[in-house]
């Protein structure tokens, strides 16, 4: 059991801040995020886009933004869990016991989530007769490329993901490639071998085409494709493969108890409190009368529940307002020399 | 100021008043229009707007921006006259627009 002052659920710019918050003024703090990488929104959406509005950043992208941020936390040892997802949150006295899919357990007093729209979730297939065969011959990424050798694969997806296995698969698999229009938006360079590859006959192309039905009883046997002329195809497959980005899902967070408006949970702009005590939103996923769902709203909605977090997690010491031009006990947190 | 028609998936027609240089997206949220989730609001990042355009429309709106066909590979069930709501801007033009709702948005 991860024991801590506060739990930060999401790893985007405005979790990131509010564990700068948090340390600054001498709490402890550990991040849970169910991306693998760290960044959220900013690296998941739109890593090479410039970001206009940051206060006193004329412009920056979603990358940049994410390591200046994780530079600024560099003084501080905070633990990021990343690939866990928050999965319960319970009550134990004083303290909240959060436990993660992979079973990994935090008790702390402060739970913050900055879980923007929810946690990113891989985006399937519109015929519902897929769940069944999902993990078991049908899936939205690999773990183990071993199992496809020497069988008959069908990815779906026009992007980097379903170039990239359709170029390696192709090597010891038959592959079908489809996708639902004629242009692919991955890279250029894989783009032109997958194409060559077709040409080669070591990829069979099929575009403009979507899955229209799923055949099996354990595992897939074929599956019926359709274009927009309702011409149906059949081709036998052992392997589905779907690669349709990320999606937000609110997820596990629905079930907490907690007020939720549209995808959003409700705060108080004091603490940024949600209606269960030491349960605060920030960021995007927070709503209050007046929300703007910028980054920047979302580092002033951290620094305040940072503050709230204190009274929980040190009942019997009073928090002093600091500035970090001045305060020696800040300047000793952040490892830097004092006038 | 345009009239548009939102129908939902359980073929319930929705008409609103959007004003002009709203997006149709911004619209059916401020409206309350169900189904249509604009999770990343507008940024042409996320496909829970998308709607099917009526055909006789879909010619009529401002071509898809660079981008727009990538996400919708990503929306649920994309077809022909497919279109992400928050990149079609209200204009006078637009009065009458009619535009269905997929039964879900991922």
């Amino acid at each position: 059991m991860n024991k801590t002052d506060a739990l930060i659920i999401g790893a985007g710019p405005t979790g990131l801040f509010t564990a700068h918050q948090l340390k600054l003024i001498g709490l402890n703090c550990e991040i849970v995020d169910n991306l693998d990488k760290i960044g959220g929104q900013c690296i998941e959406l739109y890593p090479d886009k410039p970001i206009y509005d940051i206060p006193a950043v004329p412009e920056c992208t979603g990358e940049e933004l994410t390591n200046n941020l994780i530079n600024q936390i560099k003084p501080f040892d905070i633990k990021i869990h990343l690939s866990e997802r928050v999965d319960e949150v319970k009550k134990e006295g004083d303290n909240w016991i959060v436990k993660t899919n992979n079973d990994k357990e935090f008790l702390t007093p402060n739970v913050i989530i900055a879980g923007g729209v929810g946690s990113f979730e891989p985006r399937k297939f519109p015929v519902k007769e897929c769940e069944k065969f999902e993990n078991k011959s049908l899936f939205y990424s690999i773990r183990d490329k071993k199992i496809f050798e020497g069988k008959t694969v069908s990815i779906f997806g026009g992007g980097d993901s379903a170039l990239d296995w359709a170029v390696e698969l192709s090597k010891n698999s038959k592959v079908n490639l489809v996708h639902r229009r004629d242009d692919f938006r991955g890279a250029q360079a894989t783009v032109d071998k997958v194409n060559e590859l077709a040409k080669e006959g070591k990829i069979n192309l099929y575009t403009k085409y979507q899955m229209s039905s799923i055949e099996g009883d354990d595992q897939v046997k074929s599956i019926d494709i359709k274009n927009d002329n309702n011409e149906t195809k059949n081709l036998k497959t052992d392997y589905v493969l779907g690669f349709f980005g990320l999606i937000m899902q609110l997820g596990p967070i629905a079930n907490w108890g907690l007020n939720i408006d549209k995808k959003t949970i409700e705060v108080d702009t004091e603490k940024f409190e949600t209606n269960q005590k030491g349960i605060y939103a920030v960021g995007d996923i927070c709503n209050y009368p007046g929300k703007l769902k910028l980054i920047l709203s979302g580092f002033h909605e951290g620094a305040l529940a940072a503050r709230a977090c204190f009274k929980l997690a040190r009942p019997d010491e009073k928090y002093r307002f600091e500035f970090t031009t001045s305060s020696k006990t800040i300047k000793e947190r952040l490892g830097v020399k004092g006038d | 100021m345009a009239k548009i028609t939102f129908i939902t998936h359980d073929n319930k027609n929705h008409t609103v008043d959007v004003q002009n240089g709203l997006t149709v997206m911004e619209g059916a949220v401020q409206n309350d229009i169900p189904g249509i989730d604009a999770d990343c609001g507008g940024g042409m990042a996320c496909a829970t707007c998308h709607v099917y355009v009526k055909d006789e429309w879909f010619d009529k709106l401002p071509v898809k921006e660079d981008g727009e066909e990538d996400m919708l590979d990503m929306a649920f069930e994309p077809k022909k006259n497919s279109r992400l709501s928050c990149q079609i801007i209200v204009s006078d033009d637009l009065d009458g627009l009619e535009v269905s709702i997929p039964s879900k948005q991922s």
